[in-house]
């Protein structure tokens, strides 16, 4: 490192991405425990091991290959080739992937984008809790987390990528990347995973499977949040001089960016991820009739709608969005389990796909002609440009893969649990082990007090 | 036309200020922003006392006895 300000700004760079991952650790605890409270007793040690293995099985695979489709796919494969160059300092036996004294930053920088990879994943796995096969739900766990969602990143979360430049597509805190194209993957997966047994009245009517924990489920979502705030300060390049940028914008002042190296503020967003929250929360309230489950989603939802321009709302915006957004998502939610007879057993296809999607359309107005990047020759923000964005990340990235994958996975039979299996439970085997062990530790402990007596 | 006043970042961040869309709109924002939060109090408090006041009229005996055990 040359010169004591460049070390300065890059450990502090450091650091601060360093941060923000131990934080958004705290989205995985969330998603476990959520998922956990949301299914019923006889699943719960399948629900939480199906959602732990998430983190070794992406975080494996995003070293392998993940990471690099990141810099290599910017323009691939309708613009350009691959960008082998920027790909070669990040494949798995690049020495900047490695302890190197002359490279502090790869490191944080990879652990930041793996556990929003986490998180695609996790979002997956909330929908089809208490009937999915472990070994089906970790194969969608590693092509959404380390394939799909890496793909749309290097397209549209990316300073290089073809729909920031030829789209103006903008998703500074990812409606899009993230939770669009996680709710799509979700309900690609659901509809051909069918429902769970029970779920719906002979005469096709929806019933509600309750939490069986909702002291849990709370907690979780508040863990939930709070990773959430962490991953909102991910996003960002914490501090960054304009001749680092490189673009268009001129003098000395050194600035926060977004994803897109266009400048916004901690500030800011601390404004606005508070404003949605609080929006979605209250609009939730009211859609929902002052349902618990529905409401605490909502706050997620309001955020989540708000993300991809909380860069540069205003707060009053955000809040608004964030509660218009919600309102949309909840009736949407209804109208599809009706009408389509699809079991999304925590809402996370309504929660995040389709939040992602409105809240793409809704920054396209909000944003309209705002300029996607600092770099010249970019196409400003529209409508159009944002709906294209949506439709990409919910349904070319997300559905068509889920589903395609699931399709595959059902004709192989490898993606539902047995019928008896779901009736008795998942955690049937495990039950019973635990049962067996502690009977027998229980008479040996009995045998001992005997034995002590005479 | 640009929402948020900027068409490009060909700008000196020292001369820029607000980058929100729609300045000048500040107050109709917060007037818009109050109404929500007053609206929603007046639902929620409708709504509530309507429910109360049907949740007032005591259901089956047997089952409020077993709501009581419960504690």
């Amino acid at each position: 490192m040359e010169g004591n300000l460049n070390a300065l700004t890059t450990v502090f760079t450091e650091f601060y991405y360093w941060v923000t991952v131990v934080f958004m650790f705290l989205i995985h605890v969330g998603f476990c425990m959520y998922e956990v409270a949301a299914s019923r007793s006889r699943n719960h040690m399948h629900t939480l091991m199906k959602n732990v293995m998430i983190i070794p099985l992406v975080t494996v695979t995003f070293f392998f290959f993940g990471w690099w489709i990141y810099w290599a796919f910017p323009m691939f494969p309708f613009f350009g080739g691959l960008d082998l160059e920027a790909g070669a300092a990040n494949l798995p036996w690049a020495e900047t992937m490695g302890t190197n004294s002359s490279d502090r930053i790869t490191g944080v920088f990879w652990a930041a984008f793996l556990l929003f990879s986490w998180t695609a994943a996790s979002i997956v796995s909330g929908a089809v809790i208490e009937r999915i096969r472990s070994s089906a739900l970790w194969v969608h766990a590693v092509l959404i987390g380390s394939v799909f969602w890496i793909i749309d990143a290097a397209w549209g979360w990316h300073y290089g990528g073809w729909m920031v430049k030829y789209l103006g597509y903008h998703d500074a805190y990812a409606s899009g990347v993230i939770h669009a194209i996680a709710g799509g993957y979700a309900l690609g997966v659901i509809m051909v995973l069918g429902p769970r047994i029970g779920k719906f009245a002979p005469d096709g009517t929806p019933r509600d499977i309750p939490p069986h924990n909702p002291w849990l489920l709370a907690i979780g979502i508040f863990l939930i949040y709070t990773g959430f705030w962490g991953f909102y300060a991910a996003c960002n390049v914490p501090i960054i001089a304009p001749e680092v940028i490189g673009g268009q914008i001129t003098g000395i002042t050194w600035t926060a960016t977004n994803i897109y190296l266009a400048p916004t503020t901690l500030s800011a967003i601390t404004f606005n991820f508070l404003m949605s929250l609080s929006g979605g929360l209250m609009a939730a309230y009211l859609v929902s009739k002052g349902d618990a489950f529905w409401t605490f989603s909502g706050g997620l939802a309001g955020i989540i709608t708000a993300s991809a321009g909380n860069d540069l709302y205003h707060p009053i915006q955000a809040m608004l969005v964030g509660a218009v957004g919600v309102v949309i998502v909840y009736k949407l939610h209804f109208w599809v389990e009706k009408k389509f007879k699809l079991d999304d057993a925590v809402g996370a296809v309504a929660v995040h796909g389709y939040s992602g999607v409105v809240g793409l359309i809704i920054a396209g107005f909000l944003l309209w002609g705002a300029p996607s990047s600092p770099f010249e020759g970019y196409a400003t923000i529209t409508p159009w440009g944002q709906a294209v964005g949506a439709v990409i990340m919910f349904f070319v990235l997300g559905f068509l893969p889920g589903w395609g994958v699931s399709k595959l996975q059902s004709k192989l039979g490898v993606l539902r649990i047995p019928e008896e299996v779901e009736l008795q439970g998942l955690d049937y085997a495990e039950h019973h082990a635990y049962e067996d062990a502690k009977a027998e530790i229980i008479e040996a402990d009995k045998a001992h007090l005997a034995a002590r007596a005479t | 036309m640009s929402t948020i006043g900027y068409k490009d970042w060909n700008v000196d961040l020292a001369d820029v200020g607000a980058i929100y869309p729609f300045q000048g709109w500040e107050v109709a924002m917060t007037i818009v922003g109050v109404i929500f939060w007053l609206g929603w109090h007046i639902f929620q408090v409708k709504r509530e006392s309507a429910h109360l006041e049907k949740a007032k009229q005591l259901g089956d005996h047997d089952k409020v006895h077993q709501t009581l055990e419960r504690y």
